[in-house]
């Protein structure tokens, strides 16, 4: 059955310094699928080591379904785990490594091979079982390591970086794969990936990190379309930040005197003093070119700019665009033609965009 | 802000407690009673020792000794390692196996087998004696060149070891970008290949150095009158003049543990991580004079480094007393083994010889695994001191560890620790214990480095308790070393001499004191069946290692061929 987790205001140091973790809390509803991403350094393994019990955090509480289980060893927790190298024992056959969790628990031979074998065939590796490991791909090595994770029935499962041993064709399909899987069998976990993309492709919801705090925790959709910080907005997809003075439920945002006026997302931040940064995805712009060699217009509303480097990136051409008043910008447009050095004109095209503070936060 | 005591790091110090009081009681505390009894009157023992000519003498002459050896073992070593591993020639990897030899065979034995070739009145000497119808033998197998012959004979294999390793691990395409950059054949071996080789090279080299520091048998055996400090050390001992005796094993040690400290330096200084699949291609030399020659040459080295070996299996079959001064032994009788398996005098030493080593290497097998486990596995308090405990006595030349224990388990005494152990039958299962628990727990820690550390944490994480993580996942881990440093340290302690002639009784006496006797009374045939019998040992525990291993290893069998787990 599916367990409810729960860090509450966790911090870690390793060996005194600057907490790898701090004050961190965090909470998974059963079943959901909840990914932490960040930098190197960000303190997400550290948070998943001390979920699973191999650390011991120096302050703050693990909690399963409210129960305290801060100071259980993690033969205890009964969590299942994919390491990110898979951690397979060599020595041990496919099967041998799937039924070990059940081994430990004293489950007599037949039944233990009978559920290594069924947890196999779920994750597509029927007739595997006698196989040595270091005899499977690194996609069949992933999938052996899940199984022994799954077999055990976990409360939680927590994956370290679970597909930043595949290849990048094999990654997309697994990312669906691990999705599908692991809603169908009503499984919470926590997983650990420097890679947004894994993240947003897997989880329910994402929680960013960096140096060992909490950024944002929320959908996928939420971090791209609502980033709390300008961390945010820069870690998550493309976007460019332009100056921008909120008044009325309207964002002004100004490049070189010019001043476009856009509706402000509803649900987000509103900065203090109501200035701060518009967040404009490179799809949040348009470009198209100049209709006269001069700048635009007083009436448009237009930014005059030229076009710096294109990238073809197939359905949609992105631009490197540096808009007169010093400010650049990348821009995703259906336009191919435009050349480095052609003059444009950009628009933007969304309903709403978001507005986040202009100083760092920490 | 307190932080929570870490669980972990407390449960591993508990555990390292028990190992650790084991190892200070039998590798440290002996030490110190050494050095301590070298101060015993003060600096008395040392300005003795300083004002003596003739320990001033001994001190140069092992130095001198050492450095020459080391020069020697290059010189036979290097070639080797390169004909060996770069040029393809039938033949190649038989000679590579007998290339080894010397090294896993008994040193005593080496220096028996020396002595009936190329001793004085040894099968060489008497030949040519004969055939150019001499008075008297041509050469005397004696003083530091001899020493220095066998040294060189014996400890180039360190150097072949570790040159053909870091030739076979070298990326063969660091060679080939060498090559695409322009640089030729002579330029790429200074330029590339040798830096990558001085790591190798300097630590084969310091161990040779280390080991002719500490011999004993060659100087015991060809010295004549020459002195070095290992038999001085054994004279001080043996006139009584004990405190001269601690001084001396106090310096041979120290002079011991710092080429150890230099070795581990440069070590450190120069440890490349030699990237790429090395080893899959190998780098053919094209030139046809030396692929037509290689199998001679090969031949030829063979039958160089396995003759004196067979001139002691020859010898073992010869009636003793009958071998004067003829070239070859003239009467040839199987009595000399018969007499061994009969007569329970004789007998005595081998059951001797095998309890005494299985006992230690059980005791070095339980020790140095827990030790191995904490020292790769887990961080708590004392771990530096482990570290140091366990390499001390690789670094300290036996004589030394056995006058040590002489120093120390002389009498009983429960307030310091002492527990009469000289002169009874536990002393020699003793030293040989402390001789093994480098070799043990270093092949050890070698397997369970190539383990991946969360594997531990899988096994945990998947509800096994802490000993069934042990027999499951750390043992299997761990057996390779297991195996192959219980194999090295049954094959020392079978063979020993160097600690076992400080320390033996009637009652405990080891098969190499015995052969030593027989060579006294000039019974060269039973000393020579002693010495097969030895190598027949050495080649059983050989055979088991490898039939443990290979039984254990059944699981990977078709793995072989693919690439491991991780990269």
């Amino acid at each position: 059955m599916a367990g409810k987790l729960t860090l509450e205001r966790i911090t870690h140091r390793f060996g005194g310094g600057k907490p790898a973790v701090d004050d961190l809390t965090l909470e998974l509803h059963p079943g959901e699928l909840l990914a932490l991403v960040g930098a190197s350094g960000s303190g997400k393994t550290t948070t998943l080591r001390i979920a699973a019990g191999y650390e011991q955090a120096d302050e703050g509480r693990v909690l399963l379904d409210g129960r305290d289980i801060t100071r259980l060893a993690p033969q205890g927790r009964g969590f299942g785990m994919v390491f990110q190298h898979y951690a397979l024992f060599p020595h041990m056959t496919v099967e041998e490594n799937v039924a070990f969790g059940l081994e430990a628990r004293g489950i007599r031979k037949a039944e233990r091979l009978r559920r290594a074998l069924q947890t196999l065939e779920g994750v597509g590796l029927a007739g595997k079982g006698k196989r040595a490991v270091q005899a499977l791909s690194g996609g069949e090595q992933q999938r052996v390591a899940l199984a022994r994770a799954l077999v055990i029935e976990p409360r939680v499962l927590l994956l370290d970086e679970p597909l930043s041993n595949l290849d990048p064709t094999l990654r997309e399909s697994t990312r669906a794969d691990l999705r599908d899987m692991l809603h169908r069998l009503n499984v919470t976990a926590l997983f650990v990936t420097h890679d947004q993309e894994d993240a947003f492709a897997v989880a329910d919801r994402v929680a960013l990190l960096r140096d060992g705090r909490l950024l944002q925790v929320g959908t996928p959709e939420t971090l791209y379309d609502l980033p709390a910080s300008r961390s945010v907005a820069e870690f998550i997809g493309r976007a460019s930040l332009l100056p921008a003075t909120v008044s009325g439920g309207k964002a002004a945002i100004t490049v070189g005197g010019r001043s476009l006026r856009v509706a402000v997302r509803s649900g987000g931040t509103t900065p203090v003093g109501g200035s701060g940064l518009a967040v404009l995805r490179p799809e949040m712009l348009s470009l198209a070119p100049a209709r006269s060699p001069g700048p635009a217009a007083e009436s448009d509303d237009i930014w005059s700019g030229e076009v710096r480097e294109r990238r073809f990136a197939g359905g949609v051409t992105v631009y490197d665009v540096m808009l007169d008043g010093g400010q650049g910008v990348e821009i995703a447009s259906d336009v191919r033609h435009a050349r480095p050095g052609d003059r444009v004109e950009v628009r933007v095209v969304a309903d709403a965009v978001a507005v986040v503070e202009a100083a760092e936060e920490g | 802000m307190s932080r929570r005591p870490d669980r972990r790091g407390r449960a591993a110090f508990l555990l390292a407690l028990p190992i650790l009081l084991v190892l200070a009681w039998s590798v440290a505390y002996p030490n110190v009673a050494v050095v301590a009894g070298s101060l015993g009157e003060g600096l008395g023992y040392w300005r003795e020792f300083v004002a003596s000519p003739a320990d001033r003498e001994a001190l140069r002459t092992s130095l001198i000794i050492s450095v020459l050896s080391v020069a020697g073992a290059v010189m036979v070593g290097l070639p080797l390692a390169f004909l060996l591993t770069r040029v393809e020639f039938t033949g190649r990897r038989m000679l590579g196996v007998v290339a080894t030899l010397p090294a896993a065979l008994p040193p005593l034995v080496g220096v028996v087998a020396f002595l009936f070739l190329f001793g004085e009145s040894g099968v060489l000497a008497r030949g040519v004696q004969t055939l150019f119808r001499m008075d008297h033998a041509p050469w005397t197998l004696s003083g530091l060149w001899a020493i220095v012959f066998v040294h060189a004979y014996t400890m180039y294999v360190y150097v072949y070891l570790f040159v053909a390793a870091g030739l076979e691990r070298m990326d063969v395409s660091l060679g080939e970008a060498a090559s695409g950059l322009g640089a030729s054949g002579r330029f790429r071996f200074r330029r590339v290949t040798l830096p990558l080789l001085t790591p190798a090279l300097a630590g084969s080299m310091l161990l040779v150095f280390m080991s002719s520091l500490g011999s004993f048998s060659a100087p015991y055996i060809f010295g004549g009158g020459l002195r070095v400090l290992s038999t001085q050390i054994f004279a001080s001992k043996l006139s009584g003049a004990i405190g001269m005796a601690y001084v001396e094993t106090t310096v041979l040690a120290l002079s011991a543990v710092s080429a150890l400290l230099l070795l581990r330096w440069i070590e450190r200084r120069r440890n490349y991580t030699l990237s790429g699949k090395g080893g899959a291609a190998r780098m053919v030399v094209r030139a046809g004079w030396l692929r037509t020659l290689a199998p001679f040459l090969a031949g030829a080295a063979v039958l160089v480094l396995i003759l004196p070996h067979l001139m002691v299996l020859l010898v073992s079959f010869a009636r003793d007393g009958s071998w004067t001064t003829q070239t070859l032994p003239p009467e040839y009788t199987l009595d000399n083994f018969r007499r061994l398996a009969q007569d329970s005098q004789l007998w005595r030493p081998i059951r001797n010889s095998v309890f005494m080593a299985t006992v230690a290497t059980a005791a070095n097998i339980v020790v140095c695994f827990v030790a191995a486990y904490l020292l790769v596995l887990r961080r708590f308090k004392g771990r530096r001191l482990l570290e140091l405990l366990v390499a001390l006595p690789w670094a300290i030349p036996a004589t030394a560890i056995a006058i040590g224990l002489a120093a120390t388990f002389n009498r009983n005494d429960l307030l310091s620790g002492r527990v009469l152990l000289v002169g009874t039958f536990w002393i020699l299962p003793l030293a040989y214990f402390i001789r093994g628990v480098p070799l043990v727990a270093t092949a050890v820690e070698g397997s369970l480095r190539q383990m991946d550390p969360s594997l531990e944490d899988a096994a945990r994480g998947l509800g096994a308790s802490w000993p069934r993580t042990m027999w499951r996942v750390i043992l299997p881990a761990a057996r390779p070393g297991l195996v192959a440093g219980a194999l090295l340290a049954g094959v020392t302690a079978v063979g020993e001499f160097v600690a076992s002639v400080v320390l033996y009784t009637h009652a405990n006496r080891p098969i190499s004191i015995e052969i030593l006797a027989q060579l006294r009374s000039l019974s060269f045939g039973t000393a020579a069946a002693y010495s097969v019998l030895l190598i027949v040992l050495v080649l059983i525990i050989t055979a088991v290692a490898r039939w443990v291993e290979g039984r254990g290893a059944r699981h990977d069998a078709d793995a072989a061929s693919v690439p491991p787990l991780t990269a």
